[in-house]
């Protein structure tokens, strides 16, 4: 079994490096198919992992009740008795109002009812928004401002190395910041300003980049891995097979 | 000429991947980066028995960045005697995190449910997160085993955030951003990142501001932590980020002898107008 889907997976690959002379029906298959793949393995986990525990075992529970079994032990005359009993929980079939909210969302493939997939939006961008809101903004504003500033408060403690790290930093800061300012015209002193920002802005986007391409060339380099391992497969049976 | 030129590079980057590969060509790992040491110190500095969590958000196209970290990090959990437990928030990371547990346990003798536990993939994403911070039952009702959360004995004492140490979040995406608004900003919950090297530019601002311990950054960070805890002496294998980032350096090395010739083209041409 382990043979065969090493045989598979080495196909899909070159299928898909096939790409590189142009694009092409074995391309198109291996895309296809891997996004299907994708896509039907992460519904069957979810339902799985999700709809059958956190939906279907509560409404059963809620409906039908739920198999409980304990023992009593009687310890003068030495002997145990087991009881199975069937407990509903009703307060469990609370559970149907977001499984309801959860189903408006396939509304969307009915034109008739479309309409009510404007609930669960409303809803998830509602919630969404409430909690991550004051979070964010904590996340994002207020602790990046303390992580800039904080190395000021303690200067002295500090070597040259990260006072010049800290002052870098907070120049960074403040001429990116200038940059996306568009309430005043970008003259003058605002403009070398905002010019040092984009410097700052190109050097944050060479390290993205730079990045990404350690990125892509790991990937590459990993299925490189796979193909050799392959290769030495295939040698392996073609010489156990003629001797 | 363009097709041409096309056609030579992805030939040079193609040789300059297999060469080394079939000599094994293996460069030391150089100095290990301020964000990858601090994860492994930090580790270093818990206690026995204290508790990591792993959270396994990415899917097979980044393996070979995010793979190698999440065994070295459990490699190295294990050899510290802390418990761990895993779970996956992407569908997809469901069977990478239970394939890294299994081969790391096996070849250092970890026990499950003892020293580790896994309850593979729940559907939520920040609603696991918020809920791990009250009440971890609640959204990891039974492992990935179907055996109930009360029954792991590992699980006894572990409640909510407030029991784990520190949470690893071994991204491909913008999980580790959602990890910090939820568990750490509101919960104050320990935090550490693995990431793929596209993403991993966007992690460096949380850690100068504390919102995270340490970042791993990728194929690079994975062979400095194979390095940091001896990997290949640990698990009787060699890493697969350090042999890796051998490959990797060479094909670094071309990259940018093909930046500098296209950028001197680009002078002379200007030139030349």
């Amino acid at each position: 079994m382990e043979a065969i889907s090493m045989w598979v997976a080495a196909i899909l690959t070159l299928c898909i490096y096939s790409f590189l002379y142009k694009d092409n029906p074995f391309y198109k298959f291996a895309e296809h198919l891997f996004v299907g793949v994708a896509m039907g393995y992460s519904a069957v986990l979810t339902f799985r992992d999700g709809f059958i525990p956190y939906v279907w075992k509560y409404l059963k529970a809620g409906i039908v009740g739920e198999r409980i079994s304990y023992a009593v032990v009687d310890l003068w005359r030495d002997t145990a008795e087991v009881f199975v009993l069937r407990q509903t929980e009703p307060e469990r079939l609370l559970v149907i109002l977001p499984t309801i909210i959860g189903l408006c969302f396939f509304a969307r493939f009915i034109p008739r009812i479309s309409w009510l997939v404007r609930y669960p939006i409303a809803f998830t961008l509602g919630l969404g928004t409430g909690i991550a809101l004051p979070l964010g903004l904590q996340m994002n504003i207020y602790q990046q401002m303390y992580g800039t500033l904080s190395p000021f408060g303690m200067i002295s403690k500090l070597s040259p190395f990260q006072i010049f790290n800290a002052v870098l930093m907070l120049v960074g800061v403040v001429c990116t910041l200038t940059y996306f300012f568009f309430s005043a015209e970008h003259r003058g002193g605002i403009r070398w300003v905002s010019r040092i920002g984009v410097i700052f802005l190109m050097i944050g986007f060479g390290s993205a980049f730079g990045n990404t391409v350690m990125g892509r060339v790991s990937l590459l380099i990993g299925r490189m891995f796979f193909l050799r391992d392959w290769v030495n497969e295939v040698i392996r049976e073609v010489s156990a097979i003629f001797g | 000429m363009r097709a041409r030129i096309r056609w030579a590079i992805y030939l040079l980057v193609f040789l300059s991947v297999l060469i080394p590969m079939l000599t094994g060509i293996s460069f030391p790992v150089g100095r290990i980066s301020e964000s990858t040491q601090a994860v492994f110190d930090y580790i270093e500095s818990l206690p026995e028995g204290s508790v990591v969590a792993i959270s396994f958000d990415y899917g097979p196209s980044v393996i070979p960045d995010v793979q190698p970290i999440a065994k070295a990090l459990i490699a190295h959990c294990f050899k510290r005697n802390l418990k761990v437990m895993g779970f996956a928030l992407w569908p997809t990371g469901e069977p990478l995190g239970r394939r890294a547990f299994e081969e790391v346990a096996e070849k250092m003798g970890k026990v499950y449910g003892e020293d580790y536990v896994y309850f593979g993939y729940r559907a939520g994403y920040s609603t696991v997160m918020l809920q791990m911070g009250e009440d971890i039952r609640k959204v990891f009702e039974q492992d990935y085993r179907k055996t109930p959360t009360d029954r792991i004995p590992m699980m006894k004492h572990i409640r909510n955030y407030k029991d784990i140490d520190l949470l690893v979040d071994l991204a491909a995406g913008d999980s580790v951003e959602t990890w910090i608004v939820y568990a750490y900003t509101k919960f104050g919950q320990k935090l550490a990142a693995g990431v793929t090297g596209v993403i991993v530019s966007q992690m460096y601002p949380y850690i100068q501001a504390g919102q995270l311990v340490g970042v791993i950054p990728a194929m690079r960070g994975g062979a400095e932590y194979e390095e940091l805890i001896d990997y290949s002496k640990l698990l009787g294998e060699p890493g697969m980020a350090k042999t890796g980032m051998s490959i990797q350096s060479i094909v670094h090395l071309l990259l940018m002898i093909l930046i500098a010739i296209g950028n001197l083209e680009f002078v002379m041409m200007r030139r030349r107008r």
